[in-house]
């Protein structure tokens, strides 16, 4: 070989080859082997167990979110909340380093909670770990109560903490951990017999849409029954702008939490995000503990309201009733622009259920749902709904694919719509189709987190902005004579 | 700087700021005071005042990212050719998506890899460890992305717990695929803060990439590489025609919108400008020693420091580069003035602080000061001694300067100071918007850009315009 042949130029891929690999990777072949894949996860659409954790800590009255593990960790939670909220997002971390993993992070821990607790004033500190303290086995349980002992922090101060490695679920567990301590924490030694607040507890689950906790509490308002809406984030991630920056603007009112134990019913509109507080819970709480699926469309709404109306005792106001009459009134009116529309969905379980109820209501398809942290429960619950309409028929459920292989679905069986969070816009751009950005995060447009999606207003919400896109793409793409007044 | 901005600044000395800062430090504990105290100062014209690239204090609210955020997010990241695979659980790799704004050119998954891909750990990976995922992960990618150049495998903090061979799978595939194969072991837990993962990403582009390529083409006297330029919000894209204008040929971009062959090819280029220090100079002093390559620092925010900079990267050339350089400082300098012109009477006298990563606390003050204002603060996330050298003499006397802030110093600081304008980043933002005070995110030009060079100036004048004198503002107090 010569000198000459040794040397490796800089290449250029050729044009052809370019255009070659763009229209293979839309092919059925290539969706096969995209489907084979067995290590190599690529555009997943969850995120790790720590950021659910955060979510549900700001959901609390003056508490402070506190990571115990790698100081990077802290940052990107914060940020990612930043960017999806347009809010602040107070969190610390104890900055473990090198030397941490060596001789364990409990020096970190103490040294941590002896500052935030002194710079920052919490009202408690839910303390959750990364990946690191949980690869080297750091004992929380130990640590804290030692650094009571020590008389870091008084003995009976506020300090829950969870378990959330991130090699292990997604961020929907890591919320429901956090939920379960938090609660544990405040309500130990509070339950009290024969006492009754008379209220409704309401658990929301990892549920990143500021809106729909305010509509939440509108609805109980509106019945006239009494609640304790746990992890309420309405105010921490959408607070006014005055001119003064608050810490902690928001969040349920920790002796509201600690007396929830006694409440009169406990209902979660999240089954899959607070699945093991609600079990849990169901051990430990008094009053009565129900379960349903987050109120998207007409008739998980209409049950909602229902359960809440015997369990208290109360009528369903006509205010109500004439809200349901509206959102009745425009789905039907609108049902001509997505009636037999084919729709690809993604996201955290509870919110699928929501989606594809709602689909199914407007005669519409989910046809690719896709869930990339779920269970073999979920799939069942999603087909049942599936095989409860004759809209269902043919649509299909992928549980832990991820958005590749979703991409890899639009090429090969396309569909007129995507519903899920920014990190689909690309492949929905490659398959030119809107993508309708409902879930979490959204990065890229404003405001979308403070429209309610649950309840009656929420179904009125979702299809004026999927109608009018319908509208909007008939009108920018049709030819001039068929551009009409009337659509 | 110019002499006009060099001046003392009224009502700041050395005793005010001081007592600033003594004032801010009050409600620490004592541990904690002690340790914060040598990151913040009053500028005292030279020398690097604070002290830096310390562990962050535990508890107190950072802006800081980690090593593999700098490996990921700033070196690697950027460059679109390649697979670069977050090797661990599924977080890291989903916060870092896409979240840094280095826009590039190609076709999504077939010329260009702005994706994330992940091995996305569970429970049993670190229990049985994941080299053998790995193994199977490479081919599955080099399979399904056949035109990608190369992978990059960068590791996030399991990885290096466990005690992973990485470096072992890497060398194997990348014989067995015939792609480079790059293993970075970049584990959050390394180091301080995001710099550590720049300096060890540098050394495996230096043990893995460096020198393996050359340029097809003859190599001319003007062939230069742009280094630690990310191309946020196109920033390269405004500076490479720039470059191309004064004659130079610009053969290599580390690492914004990069392509790794040319990337390797660089040892051949006759000058390397670099824009980020902190995040590369280590690779400019390895292309020096080993191949004999000048470096010159350059800095292109600003037409008073783009005309500077400009003739000192000429110094390197011949006449002929000189010329052109006079010729295009001719031709801009008018069009700038007229930039000024609109923007300098809305602006003039305002002051700003500053809160960013690992150059434009530095590098931007004259940009600000060619529109009339006043920097009254700077410090870095995770800048080094020589980065504060490099900033006192461009800082008014006695303003502050700090190290690795938290958000309670910045707070306190923006609180005694209200600057019209504080420029930081996202974590900082909606903080700063709650008070009232006008913000831009400088890590990412608050989804704007480019604000490098000539192109970049007009958009960087208008944004800081539209922050500081948005109506918006002054809805803020209610009139009831």
């Amino acid at each position: 070989m010569t000198a000459e042949a040794a040397v490796k130029y800089v290449t250029e891929i050729p044009e052809e080859e370019v255009t070659r690999v763009s229209e293979w990777i839309n092919s059925e072949e290539y969706k096969e082997k995209n489907f084979a894949r067995q290590a190599l996860v690529i555009n997943p659409a969850h995120a790790c167990q720590p950021l659910g954790a955060e979510l549900a800590a700001h959901g609390f009255e003056g508490t402070l979110p506190f990571v115990h593990g790698s100081q990077g960790c802290a940052s990107y939670y914060r940020s990612t909340f930043n960017r999806h909220f347009r809010e602040p997002a107070p969190a610390v971390s104890d900055s473990m380093t090198e030397d941490g993993a060596v001789f364990g992070g409990q020096n970190n821990l103490h040294e941590g909670l002896e500052n935030a607790y002194t710079i920052y004033k919490p009202k408690m500190m839910a303390i959750f770990t990364s990946c690191m303290p949980e690869v080297i086995g750091d004992d929380l349980t130990a640590f804290i109560k030692n650094a009571r002992n020590k008389g870091i922090v008084p003995q009976h101060y506020p300090l829950p903490y969870a378990n959330t490695p991130s090699f292990n679920g997604s961020h929907v567990h890591g919320y429901d951990a956090m939920l379960l301590s938090i609660l544990q924490t405040l309500t130990e030694g509070k339950k009290i017999e024969g006492r009754c607040t008379g209220k409704l507890n309401l658990i929301a689950g990892f549920d990143a849409n500021t809106g729909n906790y305010r509509e939440y509490k509108r609805i109980l308002k509106e019945i006239g029954i009494p609640y304790t809406l746990l992890a309420d984030i309405s105010e921490s991630f959408d607070s006014p702008l005055d001119g003064t920056y608050r810490a902690y603007p928001g969040g349920t009112p920790l002796e509201d939490a600690a007396d929830s134990i006694n409440g009169k019913v406990t209902l979660t509109v999240a089954p899959y995000a607070s699945a093991k507080t609600f079990n849990w819970i169901k051990d430990n709480f008094s009053g009565k503990h129900i379960s349903m699926p987050t109120p998207f469309g007409v008739e998980k709404t209409d049950q909602f309201l229902m359960t809440l109306a015997k369990e208290f005792g109360k009528p369903i106001p006509e205010s109500l009733k004439a809200e349901r009459g509206r959102a009745v009134d425009a789905m039907t009116d609108a049902h001509q622009y997505i009636h037999g529309k084919k729709f690809a969905l993604y996201g955290d379980p509870d919110y699928l259920t929501g989606y594809v109820t709602f689909l199914l209501e407007m005669g519409a398809r989910p046809y690719h749902i896709l869930c990339s942290k779920g269970t073999k429960k979920l799939e069942k619950e999603l087909q049942a709904l599936l095989d409860g309409s004759p809209y269902g028929a043919g649509c299909k459920i992928y549980i832990n694919k991820d958005l590749w292989h979703m991409r890899s679905l639009l090429m090969t069986d396309p569909v007129d719509a995507v519903i899920g969070d920014t990190h689909g816009k690309f492949m929905a751009r490659d398959a030119k189709v809107p993508l309708f950005r409902f879930g979490f995060p959204i990065f890229d447009r404003v405001n979308l987190h403070r429209a309610p999606l649950i309840g009656y207003q929420g179904a009125i919400n979702m299809l004026t902005a999927i109608c009018n896109k319908f509208i909007d793409i008939r009108d920018e793409t049709c030819d001039d004579r068929n551009f009409e007044m009337m659509r | 700087m110019s002499e006009e901005t060099k001046k003392k600044l009224d009502g700041i000395t050395m005793e005010s700021t001081q007592a600033m800062i003594d004032a801010a430090m009050e409600i620490y504990p004592d541990k904690a005071k002690k340790k914060r105290a040598p990151h913040l100062a009053p500028n005292a014209g030279e020398g690097a005042c604070v002290k830096s690239n310390r562990k962050t204090v535990p508890g107190i609210m950072s802006a800081r990212g980690c090593a593999y955020a700098g490996a990921k997010g700033v070196v690697w990241g950027p460059i679109r050719d390649m697979v670069h695979v977050s090797h661990g659980p599924v977080g890291c790799g989903w916060y870092s998506w896409g979240t840094r704004r280095n826009l590039v050119t190609g076709v999504n998954g077939v010329s260009q890899f702005a994706m994330q891909f992940t091995s996305d750990f569970q429970e049993k990976d670190i229990v049985y460890g994941g080299d053998k995922k790995l193994r199977t992960l490479l081919e599955e990618a080099h399979e399904l992305f056949p035109l990608a150049k190369g992978i990059s495998v960068l590791s996030e903090c399991p990885v290096g717990l466990i005690g992973d061979d990485i470096n072992s799978v890497a060398k194997t595939a990348s014989k067995d695929l015939d792609i480079p194969v790059i293993p970075c072991n970049c584990e959050g837990f390394r180091g301080v803060s995001q710099s550590l993962g720049h300096h060890i990403s540098n050394d495996t582009i230096r043990d893995h990439i460096i020198g393996t390529r050359e340029f097809r083409e003859p190599a001319s006297p003007y062939d230069i590489a742009l280094i630690g330029d990310y191309n946020i919000g196109g920033d390269v894209w405004s500076v490479k025609p720039l470059l191309e204008e004064i004659g130079l040929n610009v053969k290599a971009v580390w690492t914004g919108d990069g392509e790794l062959e040319k990337i390797a090819a660089t040892h051949t280029v006759k000058l390397n400008l670099i824009h980020c220090y902190r995040s590369m100079n280590y690779m400019c002093r390895v292309m020096e020693e080993k191949y004999g390559i000048p470096w010159v620092e350059f800095n292109f925010f600003g037409p008073t420091k783009i005309r500077e900079s400009l003739r000192k990267i000429a110094e390197y050339f011949d006449d002929y580069i000189k010329e052109r350089v006079e010729a295009v400082i001719a031709k801009y300098d008018p069009i700038m003035q007229a930039v000024i012109d609109e923007y300098r009477p809305r602006l003039e006298g305002k002051t700003v602080m500053l809160y960013v990563g690992g150059l434009r606390p530095r590098h931007t003050v004259n940009a600000y000061a060619d529109l009339g204002m006043t920097v009254v603060g700077s410090g870095y996330e995770f800048a080094h001694g020589d980065d504060y050298e490099r900033t006192s003499p461009e800082m008014p006397e006695a303003t502050v300067i700090y190290d690795d802030a938290s958000e309670h110093e910045l707070e306190q600081f923006v609180n005694e100071l209200r600057p019209d304008l504080v420029g930081s980043g996202i974590k900082e933002k909606y903080l700063f918007q709650k008070m009232g005070i006008p913000f831009r995110q400088m890590h990412s030009w608050d989804y704007s850009g480019p604000y490098h060079a000539y192109n970049g100036f007009p958009i960087f004048a208008r944004d800081i315009d539209m922050a500081v004198n948005s109506p918006t503002w002054k809805l803020v107090n209610a009139p009831f």
